[in-house]
């Protein structure tokens, strides 16, 4: 079992803290992610993020894979459409999205785990709203159970 | 059905192919043939039993195949939406294939089947075909028949887990998931299965794990859904090969309406309309994105 899998709270009295991967563009929402540090905005400390070129470059199936390890929700964010430092990589997101969300959803993963977001470089604060609200969201829904399950028996 | 063997024949023998992919009688139904001699047309038939997608075969990740020559090939309506997918990818070209059209009022659900079609016979594709003649084709053979019955089998089966939650649409797809053995029979008779090293044959990083384990299952069957997005023929042949009978067809229909509902594409014959996932719109509808 990975790292982060061992870290987790795991006797009954605890807390449910959620554990949310986000994946998010290096141009805009982790530069947007940075500004919110720097700026000193507090926000919630579940996020873990992985950082990528452009949310063209989001493979659907690193999102299934942070669920096999163990993620209670996710965060997908990148630049505004129009900002994209390729053009349109997030265009070619934005349909990939949509088609691979209602196909989750169709399988059953609940979509209140997914946030997918357009935050630029000097919206630190939207990206700590983005955080916050993912993080109570997922706080509320529980442990995402019905896949941790799938990932513990073997 | 003669019309269908004179051709063929006529073809091999002035050497403008090599072999003629089509249809024999086999022990379950119709099977595939290889047809190498003006002599050997006479094994072919073609009715309602012909449901194999045989664009499969063109698929370049066949190189064997390629290697027999020229092919001219048996096409359906539905199997010219997979032949059209191949030629706007441009996985093959135009030339390096003959394509022998002919005309279909609907095909089984089981090629074992017999008798006249009907309501529960019927494939759920064959509602809503509109391609009795397919397109683009090099030559056109049979009668024109009537439109095949008409099923919302398929429609009310996704319709019924739409309507379920989120919970319960986890616990019906794992039990069905859950016996899948990872034979990848799905993949093989997949005509838009394209790729020559399949992700899920990749051990470093391995994204989909191989093990018979649901884990792996799921992630299979989420990725091969949506490698198909916007390029999947709906022919059915995922779910007729599954030999662990799991309803793969509900998923890739599913995923064909979403495509349908929201880029407003529907597979068809024609190579030159574009593929939606390769393409966008500046104004794409964004609801979900906050």
């Amino acid at each position: 079992m990975n790292e982060a899998t061992a870290a987790r709270p795991s006797s009954e009295g605890e807390a449910f803290e959620p554990r949310i991967v986000a994946f998010v563009c290096n141009w805009c929402t982790y530069t947007g992610a940075d500004l919110a540090g720097t700026s000193r905005i507090q926000m919630a400390p579940n996020v873990r993020i992985v950082r990528l070129p452009c949310t063209g470059r989001i493979d659907p199936l690193f999102v299934v894979k942070a669920f096999e390890r163990g993620a209670d929700g996710v965060i997908v964010s990148g630049c505004h459409p129009g900002d994209c430092h390729y053009t349109a990589g997030n265009y070619h997101a934005r349909r990939r999205f949509a088609v691979f969300r209602e196909t989750l959803s169709f399988l059953g993963i609940d979509l209140d785990r997914l946030t997918f977001s357009w935050v630029s470089a000097s919206e630190g604060r939207k990206w700590s709203e983005i955080v916050n609200e993912t993080t109570a969201r997922v706080r509320e829904l529980g442990p995402f159970t019905s896949y941790r399950d799938l990932v513990d028996e073997g | 059905m003669r019309e269908l063997q004179e051709l063929s024949s006529k073809l091999l023998s002035e050497g403008d192919v090599s072999v003629v992919i089509g249809y024999e009688e086999g022990p379950r139904g119709v099977r595939p043939a290889f047809i190498r001699t003006p002599e050997e047309t006479n094994r072919l038939v073609f009715d309602h039993r012909a449901v194999q997608n045989l664009a499969v075969y063109l698929s370049p990740r066949r190189a064997h195949l390629r290697k027999r020559g020229r092919p001219a090939v048996v096409i359906k309506g539905c199997d010219a939406r997979a032949v059209a997918g191949l030629l706007r990818e441009s996985q093959i070209s135009r030339d390096d294939v003959v394509l022998i059209g002919v005309r279909c009022g609907g095909v089984y659900r089981d090629p074992e089947s017999n008798g006249p079609l009907s309501e529960e016979n019927v494939a759920d594709r064959c509602t809503g075909c509109d391609l009795r003649e397919p397109g683009h084709v090099d030559h056109l053979v049979g009668e024109l028949p009537s439109e095949p019955p008409a099923t919302d089998r398929r429609k009310s089966r996704i319709a019924g887990i739409e309507a379920m939650s989120p919970e319960e649409r986890f616990d019906f797809w794992s039990s069905e998931l859950e016996r899948c053995i990872r034979c990848h029979a799905c993949r093989e008779v997949c005509p838009m299965c394209v790729c020559e090293r399949c992700v899920c044959e990749k051990t470093d990083p391995s994204w989909v794990e191989s093990s018979p384990h649901l884990r792996g299952a799921l992630a299979w069957q989420i990725t091969h859904a949506l490698h198909l997005a916007g390029r999947c023929s709906d022919c059915g042949e995922c779910e007729r090969a599954c030999p662990a009978g799991i309803p793969l067809s509900l998923i890739k229909g599913k995923v064909n309406q979403v495509v349908e509902d929201r880029f407003d594409y529907r597979a068809g014959d024609d190579p030159d309309v574009p593929s939606p996932l390769g393409d966008f719109r500046l104004e794409d509808d964004q609801e979900f994105i906050k």
